[in-house]
């Protein structure tokens, strides 16, 4: 890289089939979005983002990240989807209903927000742009010195693991520190057989004999031979659950 | 215990597969797309498919929740290990050169960067199901119209 790097770019954006590609998935994302926010439906609204996750993959895959693209699909559509299905189980079926009020306020700070961003894209890179910033300096670096210092093909796995292997770590401890958290905070109980937690209150008519027994009736309870009691304040279907 | 009978055979099916691309995507991610992270969250992924469709308990009984911490100290004390070797073998932190130096063709990078992947797939791993047991052991497994 002899040349000087160009400041103002004279680049010119042209359409083609693949910018076409792009701007269907991203109208599809704003589809998708708001028919997550039409939706009371919490299990629909899981899953529409789950499809929201796959199309931001499908429109990273289109922009040549790969490897953000398996991230996005893998942890995004996959791992949270999942998640929030099992939050989703913790909580009500149903979004609770709307209530008016400070509406005017929330569509002010929208409409602000909203401005000083689109504001804030005229100063952005054209899109596509080989001089952009982003493109430019500390990116190219990495593509020219990738071949020689590390010699592997993947310049994103050499960036993360190695020229920036402490921030990876930390994010690893972050990841850690996730998993220990839960754990913490909703604790299956003691794994070396201590009590097991649970919200459902103890059965008057069940008279258990030991705690043995006590553990298996709340394990047979799960098993869906009556609906226990955090979903039953949920507004919908378990009323007339067998 | 005959529900579902389709989606059971297909679990059985996709599970080994699934397993052996995330060894794939683990042990490949230096040539192609990703990595520890990506791997560790497929190869979990293989096990909650498993107890979406054959329940919880039969999961917990082949990978217990009690060995999955230790998964993840490994883990994590495997990535921060390789940083502290290359520190006692003379180089910075996390400076890979040091564990092969004299390689013409960077082994001590592909070295270190192995061990720090294979470190952020086993967290990672563990730490994904270990969320999934502690989230979907709170609430008693779903029933069919709840869906």
């Amino acid at each position: 890289m002899n040349e000087p790097l160009q400041l103002i770019s004279d680049f010119q954006p042209s359409a083609n089939l693949m910018q076409f590609i792009e701007i269907s998935i991203l109208t599809l994302l704003l589809v998708v979005s708001i028919a997550m926010l039409r939706m009371r439906r919490l299990f629909g609204v899981v899953m529409l983002s789950g499809i929201y996750s796959f199309l931001s993959a499908l429109f990273f895959v289109a922009l040549d990240a790969v490897d953000v693209a398996f991230t996005e699909a893998a942890v995004g559509a996959g791992i949270s989807t999942i998640l929030m299905l099992s939050a989703m189980l913790l909580t009500a079926r149903r979004e609770k209903p709307f209530v008016p009020g400070h509406a005017f306020l929330a569509l002010l700070v929208c409409v602000v927000v909203g401005g000083a961003l689109v504001y804030a894209t005229f100063d952005a890179p054209l899109y596509g742009d080989p001089m952009a910033p982003a493109n430019a300096y500390v990116g190219q670096a990495y593509v020219d010195r990738m071949a020689v210092e590390i010699s592997m093909p993947n310049i994103v796995t050499g960036v993360l693991a190695s020229y920036r292997g402490y921030d990876t770590m930390g994010e690893t401890a972050v990841i850690f520190t996730a998993a220990l958290g839960v754990m913490l905070l909703l604790g299956l109980g003691s794994e070396r057989g201590g009590r097991v937690v649970s919200d459902v209150p103890p059965e008057p008519e069940a008279s258990p004999s030991s705690d043995s027994t006590a553990q298996n009736s709340t394990a047979q309870n799960s098993t869906g031979q009556k609906s226990p009691a955090p979903t039953a304040n949920s507004p919908i279907g378990r009323e007339d659950a067998p | 215990m005959m529900d579902h009978l389709i989606l059971r055979v297909m679990i059985k099916l996709f599970f080994a597969p699934i397993l052996l691309f995330a060894l794939y995507v683990q042990f490949h991610g230096d040539y192609g797309p990703g990595g520890g992270f990506q791997a560790g969250v497929i190869f979990a992924s293989a096990f909650i498919l498993f107890a979406l469709g054959f329940g919880l308990r039969t999961t917990q009984k082949a990978v217990p929740p009690s060995v999955l911490p230790y998964f993840m100290v490994t883990g994590l004390l495997l990535y921060a290990g390789t940083g502290v070797v290359t520190l006692f073998l003379g180089g910075n932190f996390l400076d890979y050169y040091v564990l092969a130096p004299n390689s013409h063709h960077n082994a001590g990078q592909h070295m270190g960067i192995f061990l720090v992947e294979l470190g952020v797939g086993m967290a990672v791993f563990s730490s994904m199901l270990t969320i999934f047991y502690y989230f979907a052991g709170r609430e008693p497994e779903i029933s069919d119209e709840d869906w």
